[in-house]
């Protein structure tokens, strides 16, 4: 099974986000970057699909080189080769933008499944799988907590409000990968893996690659942008409560804040 | 020039789901700003008569896609049926619900029609004829203004629990118009439905969220958080650490890699308030928290904080809460 996993390399969820100068962006100078958690899971479930079928994972990436650690770390974990499209004439590009030139690598690598995050933990757009698969005229899954395929179909369970709901497609198809740590316990890089990542092939790709360009899919095509930013309300400073009350004391203090003061309960 | 606002409802299981009525009251008022007539889009299994509750928040005119093959949200059928809804008209903008099926939905249909999509937004406005949005990122760490290129057409999900909701206008009529269904071939289908029956409140549409993190020690005493729960009518959530110990589901957990909330009241139990945790319920209306620890960064960001252990002060809380309620 030839299996593609779209991965984006997002600041770590430690970070603490400052606006940057220009108010349109944010400040990037001391993060620590990390594989998008969603995108780590859509590893993991390709490693698998690869266990039982056999085939190759090849890792497809836009961004600066620093996104070349996030790949070799994929590697490790047991992916077979990396596509890095690292081409600065995308940037500015919209959700849309970016996906045409993704959906274009896919097309080179012809897969018979792309697996991708649900959304990214950066600017949580939860776009790029839809599109992608919209763009291929692909049939997509969104939000897989489990995934099957037999070869030539798949099978994922998707939780929406208030239940769970299964579906399935015929292959070629794009699954977004939802769930959590706890349901797709991604595998740690190993030690031999981290060595043999070091020798597994890594392209380096431009747009023109792909027949695109920017008029397509850089800044000059983007249908919407970030303006502004600003940081959320400030919460205001809450209150312990305490004066000396035992324990029934607090409780009743408490129902009577949050039902006279704050009503909402 | 555009003539209409559109807005897209999401109907389940018979009946339209919540969010429907608070995108088409955002819809509603994008389009009086504008000056223009506000329709709806429908489409589902048995639509028909509902239609009409879509006018009660003010939608103009209803289009609806009813077919038995509808029942369930499928990607490839849904995006263009509605699509080609869409591409009959000129719309200044298109609201659309940000639940699970309506995020998935909304960046297909981007794609479709080739246009720029803010997801699960809190804020739309009109300045001057051109529409806004504010939209969480980094899972509520900062906020983002959004505007769209000249010409092209600002699509907009909302997320649900935060727009306001007009109340119901029996009285106000909307037209109905049911269009003819052209279904494409599709390669995927759903195979199968489980709905809750338990009457469990869904985390992100809860008004109330009683969660609980490492400091509950085991599955079993989330007993004590549901019985809370039970008085306050609320919906329980957890820490990453609640449910990487398997404590609780992962559809339960709050968070930057879980869910983004933003009820009334968030209670946490037992939780530290790591980064990624508050990234989640930051956006409460009114936190408490309940630790022993009083160092624990959660009662930076609590309104109300009860330094105790838990399994003392919980169910003594719970007394008093099921006092109340038996008052009023
Ligand atoms: C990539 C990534 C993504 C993550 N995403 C999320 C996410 O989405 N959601 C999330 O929650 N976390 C997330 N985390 C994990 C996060 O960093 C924390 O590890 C986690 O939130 C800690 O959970 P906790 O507060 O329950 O546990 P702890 O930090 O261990 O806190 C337990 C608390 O319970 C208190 N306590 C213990 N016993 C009692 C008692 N008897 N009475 C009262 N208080 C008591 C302790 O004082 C302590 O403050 C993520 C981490 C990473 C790396
Ligand atoms: N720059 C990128 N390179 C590769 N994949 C991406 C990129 N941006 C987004 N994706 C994929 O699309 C998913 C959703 O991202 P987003 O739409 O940004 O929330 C991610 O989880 C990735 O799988």
């Amino acid at each position: 099974m030839n299996i593609v996993v779209l991965l984006k390399q997002t600041p770590d969820t430690e970070s603490v986000i400052r606006i940057a100068p220009d108010g349109q962006s944010i400040v990037t100078q001391d993060l620590k970057w990390i594989i998008n958690p969603y995108d780590e899971f859509a590893v993991e479930a390709a490693l698998r699909l690869k266990e039982k079928h056999g085939g190759t994972v090849t890792i497809v990436s836009w961004g600066p080189q620093r996104v070349v650690e996030s790949i070799r770390t994929a590697l490790a974990m047991g992916a077979d080769k990396g596509v890095l499209l690292d081409d600065d004439t995308l940037d500015g590009g919209d959700s849309l933008g970016v996906a045409r030139a993704l959906a274009a690598v896919v097309q080179a690598l012809q897969p018979d499944i792309v697996l991708c995050g649900s959304r990214a933990v950066d600017y949580d757009l939860a776009q790029r799988g839809p599109m992608v698969a919209e763009l291929l005229g692909w049939p997509h899954l969104g939000l897989a907590v489990s995934l099957d395929s037999d070869g030539s179909s798949v099978t994922i369970e998707r939780p929406i409000e208030g239940g769970k709901v299964t579906m399935h497609a015929s292959l070629p198809a794009l699954v977004t990968m939802g769930g959590s740590h706890a349901v797709w316990n991604p595998r740690y890089a190993s030690l031999p893996g981290i060595m043999k990542a070091k020798k597994k092939p890594l392209e380096m790709k431009k747009l023109g690659d792909y027949g695109l360009s920017a008029e397509e899919c850089g800044a000059p095509a983007a249908k919407i942008r970030m303006v502004s930013l600003e940081m959320p309300p400030e919460r205001k400073p809450g209150r312990i409560i305490d004066d000396g009350l035992d324990t029934e004391g607090k409780a009743a203090a408490l129902v009577k804040a949050l039902h006279e003061e704050a009503k909402v309960i | 020039m555009a003539d209409c606002v559109v807005s897209v409802a999401e109907f389940r299981a018979g009946n339209f789901r919540r969010v429907s009525f608070e995108v088409a009251s955002e819809a509603r008022k994008v389009a009086d700003a504008l000056n223009v007539p506000l329709y709806g889009i429908a489409v589902g299994a048995g639509v028909g008569d509902k239609a009409k509750e879509l006018g009660w928040y003010g939608v103009d005119k209803v289009f609806v896609a009813d077919d038995p093959a509808l029942e369930h949200y499928v990607p490839e059928l849904y995006v263009p049926v509605i699509a080609s809804i869409i591409e009959r008209w000129n719309p200044a903008a298109v609201l659309l619900p940000a639940s699970v099926d309506g995020k998935d939905l909304s960046a297909r249909l981007a794609a479709r029609l080739q246009t720029g999509l803010a997801q699960d937004c809190i804020q739309v406005v009109c300045d001057g004829g051109a529409v806004k949005a504010k939209r969480p990122i980094f899972a509520g760490k900062c906020l983002a203004w959004c505007e769209w290129a000249q010409g092209a057409l600002p699509m907009i999900s909302c997320r649900p629990n935060v727009m306001d909701c007009k109340d119901a206008d029996a009285t106000r009529q909307a037209d109905v118009e049911k269009v003819a269904v052209d279904l494409p071939e599709a390669r995927s289908k759903v195979l199968g439905v489980e709905l809750d029956t338990t009457g469990k409140v869904e985390l992100t549409e809860a008004e109330i969220i009683v969660s609980g993190g490492r400091g509950m020690k085991a599955a079993e005493n989330f007993v004590i958080l549901e019985q809370l729960a039970k008085e306050l009518g609320a919906a329980v959530g957890a820490s990453r650490a609640a449910v990487d110990a398997g404590w609780r589901p992962h559809s339960d957990q709050v968070g930057q890699t879980g869910k983004v909330v933003n009820p009334n009241l968030y209670i946490a139990v037992g939780i530290s308030g790591a980064i990624q945790h508050l990234a989640g319920m930051g956006s409460s209306k009114y936190i408490v928290a309940v630790n022993k620890d009083p160092e624990a960064p959660i009662f930076t960001k609590a309104d109300y904080g009860i330094v105790e252990d838990l399994f003392k002060f919980i169910p003594a809380f719970t007394e008093e809460v099921r006092k109340l309620k038996s008052t009023c």
